[in-house]
């Protein structure tokens, strides 16, 4: 019962083998959760005006900024919740913001 | 041997703790409670224990510390009383739906307001659905045994619940008894190790506690919730046999005094129960066929238990140190009520709020209950089922 993995945990678990009180045995399970349909506001990546400085990556709360070979990529829009400290805080006008059009 | 002390209800409680000696105490002082963390915090202080003592700023935090702290893998512990209680209110909740077994003593004094220092059950029955098990102790004896057993069945891999283990505020946290305490070596040999399936300072296994739930998962865990309360009841009286087995004592759901032939009875919890054996020989040596039903663990309720015991019984009277206003009584005259429902020689019952703030239940005043049963009993004529004992009028 108390070691149920999270990847049998679904909708269609019982009482008897949920595990108590929610615990999840594993860590770094958040990135399952695609909260990205949360957001409302959209950062938009200009890679041509962008000096990769890396101000952004550390100051996104969901660590939405996917870093490789020491250079930003585009947003991971599976989980930016459209906050927008990012656009904020880059000197260089290398994001914009703005309403999310579906 | 066992060792003979004179001890008030206090001091024998934070003995317990200092036999059991836990990983962690967090608390905050509050009357009739306070002495407990105080005579602990100079156990720690003089390196009796090796427990941390957390001086908390507020019961709120007190709880958040000790939910912080089991959930790491410590035995945790605490202490207080009303208001200190209500502070905790939320933090209850989320200590017993994270399934941690924090022992809290519970030293119950009247809830605000008007303020009163004194005792009554209005407390930790406001907390009665919290999901804790409650155990509720008659004497100093008592409140020291029931917090040693209350380690093994809180953290029984089959209940996994926080337990409050409960007396009465002054009459026995500040009266001093003589009290028979268990040896040190054995206590520590009963309670055992803390050891949690899993907690969060196992490096093997990397945990999250207390997550977010969805629709979709909230019922399910609630219901495995409720299923530990289900369980504790086996594991109550399997822990209890154990300790009878090292110190004599026998301890159950329930105890019952003189009430096998009993037409008239009290059902009531706590220290009252001393007073109310008085009032039974008393009135047993006038012929009179009384008896009393002591309740020691309210959550999980012992329904069969009461229903068992009461069959044969006329009338029944009982006390409630708690106001429910529901305007017809208090929580433990509601869940008599319900217990007896189903019984086919159903007992005339009536609901009686006695002892708030601290007023004096006598042997006097328990009489007058007696012989109204007993008039019931007789008459068959129940009247009022909700009523105030000794208030002037």
């Amino acid at each position: 019962m108390s070691f149920t993995k999270f990847e049998d945990i679904n909708e269609n678990i019982s009482w008897h083998d949920i595990t108590p009180g929610g615990e999840v045995y594993e860590g770094g399970t958040s990135r399952y959760f695609k909260t990205g349909e949360w957001r409302s506001m959209i950062p938009t990546f200009i890679a041509e005006k962008c000096k990769q400085c890396l101000l952004c990556v550390p100051v996104c709360p969901d660590s939405a900024i996917p870093v490789k070979d020491q250079k930003r990529l585009d947003f991971d829009f599976d989980h930016c919740k459209g906050c927008g400290v990012c656009y904020k805080v880059c000197p260089f006008g290398a994001i914009e913001f703005g309403v999310e059009e579906k | 041997m066992a060792i003979r002390e004179r001890l008030s209800g206090n001091e024998a409680v934070a003995n317990a703790m200092r036999q059991i000696n836990p990983d962690v105490v967090a608390a905050f002082p509050i009357t009739p409670s306070t002495e407990i963390p105080q005579y602990f915090s100079q156990f720690v202080a003089n390196g009796k224990v090796d427990t941390v003592f957390v001086p908390v700023e507020s019961e709120h935090s007190a709880m958040s510390a000790c939910i912080g702290s089991q959930a790491s893998g410590a035995r945790t512990m605490t202490a207080t009383s009303s208001c200190g209680l209500a502070l905790m209110y939320e933090m209850l909740y989320v200590a017993a739906s994270c399934r941690l077994p924090i022992i809290m003593s519970a030293v119950n004094r009247a809830l605000s307001g008007p303020i009163n220092i004194n005792n009554d059950h209005s407390d930790s029955m406001g907390a009665r659905d919290s999901g804790w098990i409650q155990l509720y102790a008659e004497t100093n004896q008592e409140a020291y045994d029931n917090f040693i057993q209350a380690v093994r069945i809180g953290e029984h891999a089959d209940v996994r619940l926080p337990v409050m283990a409960c007396q009465d505020g002054f009459i026995t946290s500040h009266a001093v008894e003589n009290i028979e305490l268990i040896e040190d070596e054995k206590v520590k040999a009963f309670v055992g190790q803390y050891k949690p399936e899993n907690y969060m300072l196992n490096p093997e296994r990397p945990m999250a506690v207390g997550p977010y739930d969805t629709v979709n998962y909230y019922m399910e865990h609630k219901r495995q919730q409720a299923q530990g309360m289900i369980n504790a009841k086996q594991v109550i009286m399997d822990v209890a046999a154990e300790f009878k087995a090292m110190t004599g004592r026998e301890y159950g759901m329930i105890e019952t005094y003189r009430l096998d032939d009993a037409e008239a009875a009290i059902v009531c919890i706590g220290s009252s129960a001393g007073t109310a054996k008085v009032t039974v020989d008393k009135l047993r040596a006038e012929g009179k066929k009384v008896g009393l039903l002591k309740i020691r663990v309210f959550r999980p309720f012992p329904t069969e238990e009461i229903s068992k015991a009461l069959t044969h019984v006329k009338a029944v009277a009982v006390m409630d140190k708690a106001e429910g206003f529901s305007a017809q009584g208090g929580p433990l005259g509601a869940d008599v009520r319900a217990a007896l429902y189903n019984d086919p020689f159903k007992a005339k019952i009536v609901n009686y709020i006695y002892g708030l703030g601290g007023r004096d239940v006598t042997v006097t005043s328990l009489e007058q209950v007696y012989n109204e049963m007993l008039e019931i009993a007789e008459t068959g004529i129940v009247g009022e089922t909700y009523r105030y004992l000794s208030v002037r009028e």
